[in-house]
């Protein structure tokens, strides 16, 4: 093979300056801190980075929890082409929530006190074990492609021989720590504005996970087949996207319901930013979900696609609201985060893409999983591939 | 028995004593323009705010279930048995979790260092320890703080409203506040009027997470049984179908 530059394309342009703004932004991180970094403040201490980086990130890969229990626990194996994909995803998702974690601390090489410095009523306490454990469970899941590829079946069958376990462990870490994340704001009820604070927060952050994580699924199916020019499993993503219309619909019902029990609707006629970014989130989340219900919608690639874009931006929305809107007015200041802020977590989003393109490419994550039943047939292919280079 | 503060506005004269023989026991600098500022921070973990005429200390209130010792997730924080609560820097990860938990907007955080920690009063945990008074109290000119048992302070903030019921607004801040605090205010005006905050509940926060957190044994017990229960009825089928020959 020769060495070939890469072809210079408008996304690839973007993507070098936001990874050189990154660079920048970490340079300053380091050696300025946090102050020098962020426009934090001791009035407002969790911003983007919180934010999004971590309450948006753990829930984007939500996917990778969703598919494993439809797949391998509940036996629906005609969902397995997109398992792969799934877990993929929520391991590098968990991986850069990881790194944007490193950012965000204040003593970064302390990041590993949770786990023998312990206080179980805390509950980050519980997000850290839960977080650093899944993500473990995460590699496990995903380290049988790499073992495949290189045709290493002894192994394969270690973990294959775990694989159940393992699995259940997954899921219950993930449903833990997803409305954990919600379970972080129980304890500011005089702080967080009455449209967001609700005693159903580690429901309503659940229920949300797992919708946005199919979601994903959907999203990443649709650009992988247009990326690696492959068929779209249109059948399977449609009878997802009915799925997700059933979930957002509790989810939506779940919260008006705990409103209305609240009586909280009557701030929807003020005229505040919260009122509005509220309404924002709320049509994010309601409008895919009354399309989706169309058997039409859900069998057009493109309509199918908007749908989900707008529940991925509806699911962000809530999440930056929780963090940031619906904290702001009792904090006393205003939080807009600064550009190296910005441009960390675009780095981050950005890495996430290239890395999840490259292990596609260089990995068996789309192909069909005939192979796990049959590692003599892998060890063929290996062999064959070997002959020809 | 449990130490406490009594902080008196109706007494106090503004002369910032307080802050200097703070700053002093802290080793923190203190000239005109760091006394100027009206607000708590890492270089400044007390701080007189003027009200119009009228003048309020602020400092860490040392609740008796304290918010910020049930969000840290290291245990850096803890509530001692003598009252004050106190801070460990050298298990901090700098999550900042207390900040944006605690009620009353106290913890500051070093923004600027490169090895920041978090900074708030320790009501002079160790002075106290010794049998002393808290550095603010005893540099107090006029006696608006005064450090003591939190009995007996409590039970002098009432008779101090019943000696003199015109001076005072005939509350104890502190009391119940988010199931009390160890620092106790007395004021001639509403709270709210020399900046304290009254929109906070009154019980203790740390169990509003702890009763989700509670459930955890049993998601974890019922829900490995509930999904190992229904892997094995799913695989069981379709092993059972694929013996039948029903399916390849």
């Amino acid at each position: 093979m020769s060495l070939k530059l890469p072809k210079v394309t408008v996304w690839r342009a973007i993507f070098a300056v936001i990874l050189l703004a990154g660079l920048y932004a970490t340079y300053l991180r380091v050696v300025y801190g946090l102050g020098g970094a962020t426009n934090l403040t001791d009035q407002f201490p969790w911003g983007l980075w919180i934010g999004f980086d971590v309450l948006c990130g753990v829930g984007l890969a939500a996917g990778g929890f969703t598919l494993v229990a439809i797949v391998h626990i509940f036996n629906i194996e005609r969902y397995k082409p997109i398992l792969r994909p799934a877990i993929l995803t929520a391991f590098l998702g968990y991986s850069l929530v990881v790194v944007a974690l490193l950012y965000d601390l204040g003593r970064p090489d302390r990041i590993w006190h949770p786990l023998i410095m312990w206080n179980p009523r805390s509950v980050m306490f519980e997000v850290a074990w839960c977080v650093t454990l899944y993500t473990t469970v995460l590699f496990l899941e995903f380290i049988p492609v790499v073992f495949e590829k290189f045709g290493w079946h002894k192994p394969l069958g270690w973990i294959h021989n775990v694989s159940v376990p393992l699995m259940i462990a997954g899921v219950l870490l993930s449903t833990l720590h997803q409305s954990s994340l919600g379970s972080l704001y129980l304890i500011v009820p005089e702080k967080l504005y009455p449209l967001w604070y609700s005693p159903f927060l580690p429901a309503l952050f659940y229920i949300s996970a797992i919708a946005v994580g199919l979601s994903m699924t959907i999203f990443e199916s649709w650009h992988s087949s247009r990326a690696f020019g492959r068929a779209l499993e249109l059948s399977l993503l449609a009878s997802m996207a009915r799925v997700l219309a059933v979930l957002m619909s509790a989810y939506l019902w779940l919260r008006f319901l705990d409103m209305a029990h609240r009586g909280v609707f009557g701030l929807l006629l003020r005229n505040r930013t919260e009122t509005w970014l509220f309404a924002l989130e709320i049509a994010l989340m309601a409008v895919p979900t009354l399309l989706l219900y169309q058997r039409k919608v859900r069998m057009s690639p493109g309509a199918l696609y908007a749908c989900v874009v707008m529940v991925l931006f509806g699911f962000i929305a809530n999440r930056l609201n929780v963090a940031v809107t619906g904290m702001e007015a009792s904090s006393g200041t205003h939080y807009v985060p600064k550009w190296t802020e910005v441009a960390v977590t675009l780095s981050i989003v950005g890495g996430g893409f290239a890395i999840f393109r490259v292990v596609a490419e260089y990995f068996p994550i789309f192909e069909a999983h005939t192979n796990q039943h049959a590692p003599e047939k892998v060890a063929e292919m290996e062999a064959a591939a070997v002959a020809v280079e | 028995m449990s130490r406490a503060i009594l902080y008196d506005s109706t007494l106090c004269i503004g002369c910032k004593a307080c802050e200097g023989g703070c700053a002093e026991r802290w080793g923190l600098p203190y000239n005109d323009k760091i006394a100027a500022e009206e607000r708590i921070s890492a270089h400044k973990l007390t701080a007189v705010e003027t009200h119009g005429e009228r003048f309020s200390r602020r400092l860490c209130m040392h609740c008796a279930e304290p918010t910020c010792v049930s969000v840290c997730p290291v245990g850096a924080l803890q509530k001692t048995s003598l009252g004050p609560v106190v801070y460990d820097a050298e298990k901090c990860m700098g999550c900042r979790y207390c900040l944006q938990a605690c009620p009353f907007q106290v913890p500051s955080y070093e923004w600027n260092q490169r090895l920041p920690k978090m900074r708030k009063c320790d009501m002079c945990y160790e002075r106290q320890s010794q049998g002393k008074q808290t550095a603010c109290a005893e540099v107090c000119p006029t006696g608006a703080t005064k450090n003591g048992e939190r009995d007996q302070l409590l039970a002098e903030a009432r008779q101090r409203i019943a000696e003199k019921p015109g001076q005072y607004y005939g509350k104890i801040y502190g009391v119940k506040e988010v199931g009390g605090t160890s620092v106790l205010y007395l004021s001639a005006v509403p709270f709210e009027q020399i900046g304290l905050r009254t929109s906070v509940p009154q019980e203790a926060l740390p169990d509003l997470t702890w009763r989700v957190l509670d459930l955890t044994p049993d998601v974890v017990s019922t829900g490995s049984v509930l999904l190992g229960g229904i892997w094995w009825i799913t695989n069981r089928r379709d092993e059972v179908a694929k013996k039948e020959g029903r399916r390849k």
